[in-house]
């Protein structure tokens, strides 16, 4: 059996079932959630009569229907289910409608008439940070001493870097399905990256203890972040309705309702000013990050402190100041979505070498392969560089890819073509692995053996595409020596996996996989006694278990698997196991904003290239060629799959995604017409991702190491690869940094003349946020 | 009541005419087709409609979310259930194999869109068959491993597969291979059982529904249960010949049959490739000609290029036929020259001149299936060393499709040069009057219709060295 997607064969015939294809349970109501119109705006009143009157209602609920506590913020208290008297972003949640089929609901929807005293809402993140409107305190990471640092630079330079949000477009909308049980327990099944967050919420909106509500999640068709917090309101509003009305009810949104309705990556504004002595070392780094975070915390703080994390991306700066502020603003708030505000941080120091690079008149790949990491240099926030790949990654893209060629190659057609240019840039990655909230590094696995043989994991992994269940049938598999095909993965569920951490951070093979592991080896170790007491051997040190047979040293016995787990039953030996595990040795201390908070960094190198048509001001990414750090990985096919998903997602991002929102707060792209994901033309023709093997021990599971998050900053590469073809036709470029590089832009850049003002940074903290 | 068979069961409903078809299979408990955004932009949902013709069924790839359920009497509609053969077929074997899903939310659209290209390509190429996926959208993978399946899959059939077929024998073929199920062979014969459409008899309709690719985006909820007259199957409407030097188009010429006739082809010979630019194959297999054109979007692309062809509209009503000029149909955003119970009968244009150049420019946002930013079309014909006529369109530079007048007029007679390029390009800023939205500034709209007027010119006078200056 080939080690795909454990339902890639169900996928292909259509028989995978996500919410929305579920069958329902008798007399199942329907809701549909009335969103504000106002982005900001108080006294608020609802005129709910002509709705009401609509065939079909059956209830509609409002903030002061709430039976328990009106608040889902899971990181800071701030966020409503229902929205009261006030409102903070367009879209946000007013009303549910619920009515004996979606579209009476609908219907219903549409009837509701609202008034209120509207103020002209806040978008811009650094006007938000003018006027204190912050979401927390700003976070600085310090390293060295940039103030001094300073005067030893033999370059200086500063300049404005801007990244634009990204929808996550789970092809799945946002759903749930409620069910009131017995005893006043409510079940709930939803497209959640977070079961345990959708259960701590839905019993504080409910007024009921935790151990009153049930989420199974059978999988996700894909969450990239969108999920992992932003599920919940979804979720936690079919449950209100659900107790309300005594009756299941389903809450699917729509595509358009979805968009308009839930946040999305953070668009972030940041200055930076970057020095370099005569080597093109980099001496000294300063930025500040301001972050749109939209109307509440969501995991916006999080978000920030990881754009931190990797503000200084792959490379060695021995002075560092970097500091961040997470703005408030009248948006649907900002989350999770791949990558985690990494990218963001990584998209600013890229353009701050492309910029030193311009001005010195050098490739930008200099600056880069001049201060890559290596062991023993120090992250600025204190972590110790152990194990680094950064150099083995470039040295082996650089000659694995013939980048040489490559340059003279694009030289000779850049000679040759007067309107279309070509263009390469190099993108090394460093990616730290690990939730940098040390208490979320912690996973449970129940496994049972059942007593044909057969085997049922459940832990707290999501599968929503990325193979974490085909990972962990690969654990169970390996430790018990067993086929796949004996190891079924459960749907993740909080009775069976409690107190659990979100599928997020790249972090969910290894850390369900290592308590998958720790609770199969805990069952495997009452087998092998149980085993020895049958062979009658004293050393159980000589059993083992071998594709399925109990082996005496190299010696197969004639006891099977299946029969060993039988007779071990009939033992009354448990042949279950529950288990625990914690990454060990993360830490962080936020107070001095130092420690470890890593297990481990991931590594790698992408060479891009572009293609731009200067007539027609339109590009296509030629190809992308990857190094990349995987560890040993446990599955080459699914781990691919992570990296070239990744890698398109991140050119997505930075160059054709544009989110627009007008000066009143309202979506301009709030459907797949007007907002544009890559589409199969827009792959390029060559990708090619090197598995790099690396032998260095590391907290991954069995040294295959995560590979979620890190592949989408390849994509950042995408960015400098078209600029540097608009180079080649207009060598006097604009030095403007505005992520995504949409097509507008390159042509206006190539029309544009260089504006010779003086950009100074800001970095000093806004009065109002001391 | 619609009939039709539901991959293999016969269905006869009394569900409205109008309400989509998405709807009706995920009710059938058939949940392998998903919704993704109602609005023909995904892929999620896409299905296979077979049609009668002669003694065999022609399969075309369509969004189900924008198809009415009318418009399905008497076909077969393939849900990736439908294609079950018990095992894997080799496409499915493929797609597991190199990894091509992974959420597996969009995999059956994307398994159904190349089952459509298979069923009519028997000699598959690796690069057509990935254009065939131009109308779905995948998330996770990044689409490099779905390339590898397909490309695996077409080798594999094309190694198999021996000398061409006719149509019903690469029906015959995939059968055989297991791509399909051998009931697919009865159906030609359970088809021509089900008694004709009725559905564009209907008097005093609400609303007329052609392709339905754009009014079923916009007005899905106010049309489902509403009395409608569908047209999309109406005999002659998709009729395409030429006569007394013009070509004559039925309005209901989808823009797949527009690419495909061998008379377009024939005098447009570069149609086909510029034509992968509009919408996506399940789109083009629905949007129609006379939708396009009262649809009235300002960038409408068959609209653009049926200005520059120089285009009649001959409109049908109550009182008789009339012809209008495509030129003169537009008076406002969304406003025509159509009375109420008109219909676009045909579109005609006059056979383009051997001495003739024809070009289409489109930028947007996403290159393919994307609406245009601005989009353009020139005919040039010549005489001697002059331009003899000149017909230049702009879309997204105007409340309507525009049909640029002085602009073609300043032309017309031109020895073409670089002087005379400038002051056309000086003309046409001054016809337009584009607006900033999310598709671009006004300022970009502006410029970059400049940039691609000065694309045809390149085109069509290669010769002349236009841009050895500044862009």
């Amino acid at each position: 059996m080939k080690s795909v997607n454990t339902d890639s064969a169900l996928h292909v015939k259509g028989q995978s079932r996500f919410i929305d294809d579920l069958p329902l349970p008798q007399g199942t109501l329907h809701a549909a959630v009335y969103g504000s119109p106002y982005a900001c705006a108080e006294n608020i009143h609802l005129d709910l009569l002509s709705a009401i009157k609509m065939p079909g209602i059956a209830a509609i609920i409002t903030a002061k229907n709430i039976p328990g506590e009106n608040q889902i913020g899971n990181i800071i208290a701030d966020e409503v289910l229902l929205a009261g008297d006030h409102v903070d972003y367009m879209g946000q949640p007013l009303a549910i409608v619920v009515a004996e089929t979606a579209r009476q609901a609908r219907a219903a929807v549409d009837r509701i008439r609202i008034s209120g005293d509207l103020k002209k809402p806040v978008t811009d993140p650094r006007e938000a940070a003018r006027t204190g409107l912050l979401i927390a305190p700003p976070r600085t990471f310090n390293l060295g001493d940039v103030e001094k640092s300073w005067e030893n630079c033999a370059y200086i330079f500063e300049g404005r870097a801007e990244s634009g949000g990204q929808e996550h477009l789970y092809l799945e909308m946002q759903g749930a399905i409620a069910e009131p049980r017995e005893n006043g327990k409510i079940h709930i099944t939803s497209s959640t990256q977070g079961p345990t967050a959708v259960q701590r919420q839905a019993a504080r909106v409910l007024g009921i203890p935790m151990h009153k509500v049930e989420v199974d999640v059978l999988r996700l068709g894909g969450g990239f972040g969108g999920k992992e917090d932003q599920a919940t309101p979804w979720a936690c509003m079919a449950a209100v309705a659900a107790r309300l009305t005594g009756k299941p009810v389903k809450l699917m949104l729509r595509r358009h309702e979805d968009m308009h309705m839930t946040g999305k990556r953070h668009p972030y504004s940041s200055d930076y000013k970057i020095g370099l002595d005569k080597n093109y070392k980099i001496i000294a780094y300063e930025a500040a990050f301001y972050q749109n975070a939209g109307a509440h915390a969501d995991l916006s703080t999080a978000v920030l402190e990881r754009t931190l994390f990797h503000a200084t991306n792959s490379y060695f700066i021995p002075n560092v100041k970097a500091t961040a502020f997470s703005c408030r603003t009248n948006l649907p708030p900002n989350t999770a979505f791949r990558g985690f505000g990494g990218p963001q941080g990584m998209f600013v120091i890229e353009s701050a070498i492309t910029h030193a690079a311009e001005e010195l008149g050098i490739d930008a790949f200099e600056i880069q392969k001049a201060n890559l990491l290596k062991d023993r240099d120090t992250f600025s926030y204190g972590q110790e560089v152990k194990h680094a790949q950064a150099q083995a990654c470039w040295d082996d893209a650089v000659s694995r890819y013939n980048l040489d060629d490559r340059i003279s190659k694009i030289n000779e057609f850049n000679r040759k073509n007067r309107l279309q240019k070509k263009g390469l840039a190099l993108m090394p990655i460093c990616f730290g692995i690990s939730f940098t909230a040390t208490f979320m590094n912690q996973a449970n696995a129940l496994v049972h053996v059942y007593t044909d043989g057969s085997v049922g994991i459940s832990t707290a992994a999501v599968e929503m595409g990325q193979g974490v269940n085909m990972k962990i049938r690969q654990v169970a598999a390996k430790v018990f020596s067993i086929s796949l095909d004996k190891v079924f993965i459960e749907s993740t569920n909080t009775t069976r996996s409690a107190n659990t951490s979100p599928t997020a951070a790249s972090a969910a093979a290894d850390l369900n996989g290592h308590a998958t592991r720790i609770a199969c080896e805990n069952i495997l170790e009452r087998l092998i006694n149980s085993a020895a007491e049958n062979l009658t051997l004293n050393d159980v040190s000589r059993i083992s278990i071998r594709d399925g047979v109990v082996f005496n040293e190299d010696n197969p016995s004639s006891l099977t698997w299946e029969n060993l787990v039988s007779q071990t039953y009939l033992k009354r030996i448990s042949l279950s196991a529950h288990a625990h595990y914690s990454t060990p040795e993360v830490y962080f201390d936020k107070e001095k904003e130092k420690g470890d908070p890593f297990a481990y960094h991931t590594y790698g190198t992408a060479i891009i290239e572009a293609y731009v048509d200067c007539l027609r001001g339109t590009y296509r990414i030629e190809s992308v060629n990857a190094s990349h750090d995987f560890g040993e990985s446990i599955n080459k096919t699914v781990d691919l799959g992570q990296a070239e998903g990744g890698i398109i997602q991140g050119l997505g991002w930075m160059m054709l995604e544009e989110i627009i929102y007008d000066e009143n707060g309202k979506l301009q792209t709030g459907n797949l017409s007007t907002y544009k994901v890559p589409d199969i033309y827009f792959a390029p023709e060559e990708m090619n991702v090197h598995f790099l093997e690396n032998p260095y021990p590391s907290a991954a599971i069995y040294n295959s190491k995560a590979i979620g998050e890190p592949p989408l900053m390849y994509g950042i590469g995408g960015y400098f690869a078209i600029r540097n073809a608009l180079k080649a036709f207009k060598p006097d470029l604009k030095k403007e940094f505005i992520a995504p590089m949409t097509n507008e832009r390159v042509l206006m850049l190539l029309l544009s003349c260089e504006e010779k003002t003086e950009k100074t940074i800001k970095t000093e903290i806004p009065a109002a946020a001391k | 009541m619609i009939s039709f068979i539901l991959n293999n069961t016969e269905i006869t409903t009394t569900e409205p005419a109008g309400s989509v078809l998405l709807d009706f299979i995920r009710s059938q408990q058939l949940t392998g087709t998903k919704e993704g955004c109602r609005e023909g932009d995904c892929g999620a949902c896409l299905v296979l409609q077979g049609k009668i013709s002669g003694n065999s069924v022609i399969y075309k790839s369509i969004n189900s979310c924008l198809v009415p359920l009318g418009n399905v009497h008497g076909s077969h509609i393939v849900t990736i259930e439908g294609i079950d053969t018990g095992v894997l077929n080799p496409l499915q074997q493929a797609f597991v194999e190199e990894g091509a899903t992974q959420c597996g939310y969009c995999t059956p659209g994307f398994i159904l869109a190349e089952t459509a290209y298979l069923l009519k390509n028997n000699q598959p190429k690796a690069d057509q068959a990935i254009a065939a996926l131009d109308g779905n959208i995948c998330r996770c993978t990044g689409y490099m491993s779905i390339k590898r399946a397909v490309t695996k899959t077409c080798t594999v059939l094309s190694e198999s597969s021996g000398n061409a077929k006719t149509s019903s024998s690469n029906l015959s073929n995939l059968i055989e291979k297991g791509f399909l199920p051998e009931y697919f062979d009865d159906i030609p014969g359970r088809l021509k059982k089900i008694p004709a459409d009725t559905s564009y008899k209907i008097e005093h309709p609400e609303y007329v529904v052609a392709g339905g690719t754009d009014l079923y985006v916009q007005k899905e909820a106010d049309i489902s249960d509403k009395n409608i007259r569908l047209i999309f199957n109406s005999i002659h409407l998709g009729d395409i010949y030429e006569k007394n030097g013009f070509i004559y188009l039925g309005g209901g010429t989808t823009v797949s049959d527009f690419i495909e006739s061998d008379l377009i082809n024939r005098h447009l010979p570069r149609i086909k490739d510029q034509l992968k630019l509009h919408s996506s194959t399940p789109i083009r297999n629905r949007a129609t000609l006379a939708g396009n054109i009262v649809n009235a979007s300002p960038i409408a692309d068959m609209t653009i290029i049926l200005l520059a062809l120089d285009a009649t509209l001959l409109l049908e009503g109550r009182n008789g036929r009339r012809p209008v000029s495509l030129r003169k149909f537009y008076n406002g955003y969304k406003k025509y020259d159509l009375a109420k119970n008109e219909l676009i009968r045909m579109v005609f244009f006059p056979v383009p001149s051997a001495h003739s150049s024809f070009n289409f420019e489109k930028v947007s946002r996403r290159t393919y299936l994307d609406i245009a930013s601005v989009n353009t079309a020139a005919y040039l014909e010549y005489k001697d060393d002059k331009i003899h006529r000149a017909h230049i369109s702009a879309g997204g530079v105007a409340p309507f499709p525009l049909f640029l007048e002085k602009t073609s007029e300043l032309l017309t007679s031109s020895v073409f040069n670089k002087n005379v390029m400038a002051t056309v390009l000086e003309s046409a800023r001054k016809e337009i009057s584009p607006i900033s939205d999310m598709r671009g500034s006004a300022e970009y709209k502006s410029v970059l219709l400049g940039q691609l007027l000065t694309a045809h010119f390149l085109i069509f006078f290669p010769q002349l060295n236009l841009m050895d200056q500044e862009l």
